[in-house]
């Protein structure tokens, strides 16, 4: 069936596929956590994969960024297979994870841990002013850059991830669960400087949530998981009019004319 | 003065001890696992020193093998981890543990097998002469190991604060996987800190080769030196060093003051009370590890 849904998305005028995943599985040793997925990233967009605790959304992430190997498939990025690449080529190229639940280096200051994003450059000219770039979108990160990493509030350390992703000068941003652990102030916040960064810096998001409001506000294309397997596809727009996600991802409950709430809908999808 | 000389004495072999125990922080803290041969290593660099500058064996001028050994056993520590080490990634802690002892046993026979069991000291020209600070007579060598080891501290120091590998060190041993997804290779990385340990063993080697006379079961002092280690607070470089000291110091004035026999279980009596009443060690490096 996911076969089909990268067929049926002719709405969005095209701009380049960057990412283009096919037919993917992986297994967490015996569990298979991605069952023959496939989906498209195309360049200076923001897509959003959304789904529940253990559809897999890390899993792929993790996958495409090479610290999962693949068992079957194909990751395209601009064309070339990436699947089963160490994750230091997959920087080089311009693939940079945001991991989930931050992942800072709690020891290290927070200027170390961005001089740590940008590991696999060597111009040192280049480093310094994307540290002040990075600056320009975060400042409370400059005011705390002699501060230990582990020293930082939770949405600091979130953006503190995201400033160490941007230093490696990626193309393609994979981000995962930013909004996790955070008030809704700071998500906004957050999601904010994701759309200036997909904006003004041109850099390519793939945002996996399971805050789905938010991640689909923010996005241009969506994609609904499910145990493994994409099982929608569209328009964030549609997706956030859709009533399927609606009821099983923004929590809208539908009320019948008789006032009783219904009590179980099937899903379209099933 | 007696006091006084006791007290250098007692630092130089602190400063061994410390050394050592540094290699034990070095790869605990990267890959959290315990090099048990540790003290070996040291061995293995002292007797390879001996081997290149002692008249009966190879005969070379002693500031050329110096660096020679510490390359050796650089190479040693990477090659090690490289063919062996790595392979055990995924295995338990204890698998590590085990590997390790045996390793310990297989170098004190090779070094047994080529340098004979018979006490050796190394022909260093820093041997057994005197340096004099008014009235105060010490042992050249003394005061050279303390000198060589505040030497290599900073070293390591500006290294691993300095330099993008050593941050980068520091980096993977914090979080692992943040590493991975930064594109440090972490494997390559791990092999380097087995070579740095290495290294220090060898200077560890070296500078004790120089103080006194070495046979191949030197390496047990190792267990000394992991005393020291946890004394300091296992995960931390100076206080490794420190807990080193501690323990050098300890002893001869123990030796110097109390029954006889006591001199030997002060550097454990130490470790016990440090374990009940500060487990994190002296120096602890805490970081609450999120789950």
């Amino acid at each position: 069936m996911n076969m089909t849904v990268t067929a049926q998305r002719p709405e969005v005028e095209a701009g380049e596929v960057v990412l283009s995943v096919r037919n993917l599985e992986s297994f967490y040793g015996p569990i298979m956590a991605i069952r023959g997925c496939s989906l498209d990233v195309q360049e200076g967009q923001i897509a959003t994969v959304l789904g529940a605790n253990g559809a897999g959304k890390t899993t792929l992430l993790k996958t495409i960024s090479g610290v999962m190997d693949p068992e079957k498939g194909e990751i395209l990025y601009q064309g070339q297979n990436i699947a089963g690449a160490n994750p230091d080529k997959v920087v080089r190229m311009g693939i940079v994870h945001v991991p989930e639940g931050r992942e800072v280096f709690p020891l290290l200051t927070v200027a170390e841990n961005l001089r740590m994003g940008a590991y696999t450059r060597s111009d040192a000219k280049g480093i310094v002013e994307d540290e002040e770039m990075v600056y320009s979108y975060f400042p409370i990160l400059k005011e705390r850059r002699s501060q230990a990493a582990g020293t930082l509030s939770g949405g600091q350390q979130q953006m503190l991830a995201i400033g160490r992703g941007l230093m490696a000068r990626p193309k393609l941003m994979l981000l995962d669960e930013p909004s996790l652990g955070l008030s809704p102030l700071l998500v906004k916040e957050i999601f904010q400087i994701v759309r200036r960064l997909n904006k003004e810096r041109g850099v390519t998001m793939m945002l996996v949530e399971q805050n789905a409001k938010v991640a689909l506000e923010v996005a241009d294309y969506g994609y609904v998981m499910e145990l493994g397997r994409i099982v929608m596809a569209d328009t964030a727009d549609r997706l956030l009019a859709s009533k399927d996600v609606q009821e099983f991802y923004l929590g809208v409950q539908d009320h019948s004319p008789r006032g009783s709430k219904r009590w179980k809908q099937k899903k379209t999808w099933r | 003065m007696d006091v006084l000389q006791l007290l250098v004495s007692g630092l130089a072999n602190g400063c061994v001890y410390g050394l050592i125990a540094m290699g034990f922080v070095l790869i605990y803290k990267a890959t959290e696992g315990v090099n048990f041969a540790q003290g070996d290593f040291m061995m293995l660099g002292a007797f390879i020193c001996v081997g290149l500058t002692n008249p009966q064996f190879m005969g070379l001028p002693f500031w050329v093998s110096v660096p020679v050994t510490i390359a050796a056993m650089g190479m040693f520590g990477y090659a090690l981890d490289l063919v062996v080490i790595r392979r055990m990634f995924g295995q338990s802690q204890i698998a590590l543990v085990i590997l390790t002892i045996a390793l310990g046993f297989v170098l004190r026979f090779i070094a047994g097998a080529i340098w004979g069991h018979e006490p050796i000291s190394l022909a260093s020209p820093i041997a057994g002469r005197d340096v004099r600070f008014g009235g105060l007579v010490l042992g050249l060598d003394e005061v050279f190991v303390i000198f060589v080891t505040i030497l290599l501290t900073v070293v390591l120091w500006l290294y691993f604060n300095r330099t993008k590998l050593g941050v980068a060190m520091q980096a993977s041993s914090q979080n692992q996987l943040a590493a991975y997804y930064m594109g440090i290779p972490v494997k390559r990385v791990h092999s380097l800190i087995w070579a740095l340990s290495g290294m220090t063993a060898a200077v560890a080697g070296i500078l004790f080769a120089s103080k006194g006379s070495i046979d191949p079961s030197v390496g047990l002092l190792g267990i000394k030196a992991f005393a020291a280690a946890v004394i300091g607070g296992f995960g931390s470089l100076p206080g490794a060093l420190l807990g080193g000291i501690i323990i050098g110091v300890i002893e001869p004035f123990a030796g110097r003051y109390m029954p006889s026999g006591y001199a030997q279980i002060m550097p454990y009596l130490l470790l016990f009370l440090i374990l009940v009443f500060r487990p994190h060690g002296i120096l602890a490096q805490v970081h609450a590890k999120k789950v």
